[in-house]
């Protein structure tokens, strides 16, 4: 049984993962490798979208904490979208929102990257 | 299905965290099978994540053959968890509860699990007797309104 799985997708200057299943202290190195990659390649405007996200432990919180401050530091950031309710808890009873922006759809995180002007001044 | 009105399980496994999803699915079983509420399921299914997580990080380094043992009982609208490890003692006391802003700045995390054991369960406690083993008991009651 596959548990866990990303995706990646540009669009525009905007990098999105898309996250499957289950993210807990077995698969959270997974997206701690897409975050890696992404830094790599100067890839710093970063949405994650929970849709098809069934369940977080608070290993899979820790990986968004491990490289949020170094895509900050290069103006970017990592915006969260389209989490189920219960996801949502989890995240809210860590007090995550204070520290992240959270969307109900990928596309407003998206346009929140160019409002702030990071997509226009990465072209 | 006829809900059970009580049940004593248990599941003995190694320490290695793919093993995190056997144990979540052996939680996910026995609430079915007393008849809790799917959200309040899931509530339990973390807290024993995370206090599982802890114990192959922390009590047995991550050294992947030690043995956690699950004692699930349920009695009296009473589910009880009790998770046994033999590995490094454990002092619930010198955990501090999470403090994100720090954690911000030294690009990690401690004590979230441990905070959110607390907050998703009606009761969390320890036991540990140095070089023997140790005990996490999580308890979780079910009433109407679960």
């Amino acid at each position: 049984m596959a548990e866990f799985s990303t995706s990646i997708k540009d669009k525009g200057n905007v990098s999105i993962i898309y996250l499957n299943g289950y993210l807990d202290a077995h698969t959270a190195p997974q997206l701690e490798t897409n975050f890696s990659e992404l830094i790599d390649r100067d890839k710093y405007n970063i949405v994650v979208n929970f849709t098809d996200l069934h369940y977080i432990s608070s290993a899979g919180l820790g990986v968004f904490m491990a490289y949020i401050e170094k895509i900050r530091e290069n103006e970017g950031d990592i915006k969260l979208s389209s989490m189920s309710d219960k996801v949502y808890n989890i995240f809210d009873l860590l007090g995550f929102p204070l520290l992240y922006e959270i969307f109900k759809s990928e596309d407003e995180a998206i346009s929140k990257f160019k409002e702030t002007g990071n997509v226009e001044n990465k072209k | 299905m006829k809900t059970k009105n009580n049940i004593d399980k248990k599941l003995k496994i190694q320490s290695r965290t793919e093993n995190l999803s056997v144990i979540r699915e052996f939680i996910q079983s026995a609430a079915e099978e007393v008849g809790m509420k799917p959200g309040v399921t899931e509530d339990v299914m973390l807290a024993v994540d995370e206090a599982c997580t802890n114990i192959m990080k922390h009590a047995y380094k991550s050294y992947p053959d030690g043995e956690i043992l699950l004692k699930l009982k349920y009695s009296d609208h009473k589910l009880t968890i009790i998770i046994v490890d033999y590995g490094n003692s454990f002092h619930p006391e010198n955990v501090p509860d999470p403090d994100l802003q720090k954690y911000y700045r030294q690009h990690r995390v401690g004590g979230l699990g441990m905070y959110l054991m607390k907050t998703l369960m009606d009761e969390v406690s320890y036991n540990s007797v140095p070089g023997k083993y140790n005990e996490v008991y999580l308890t979780k009651y079910l009433n109407n309104s679960h």
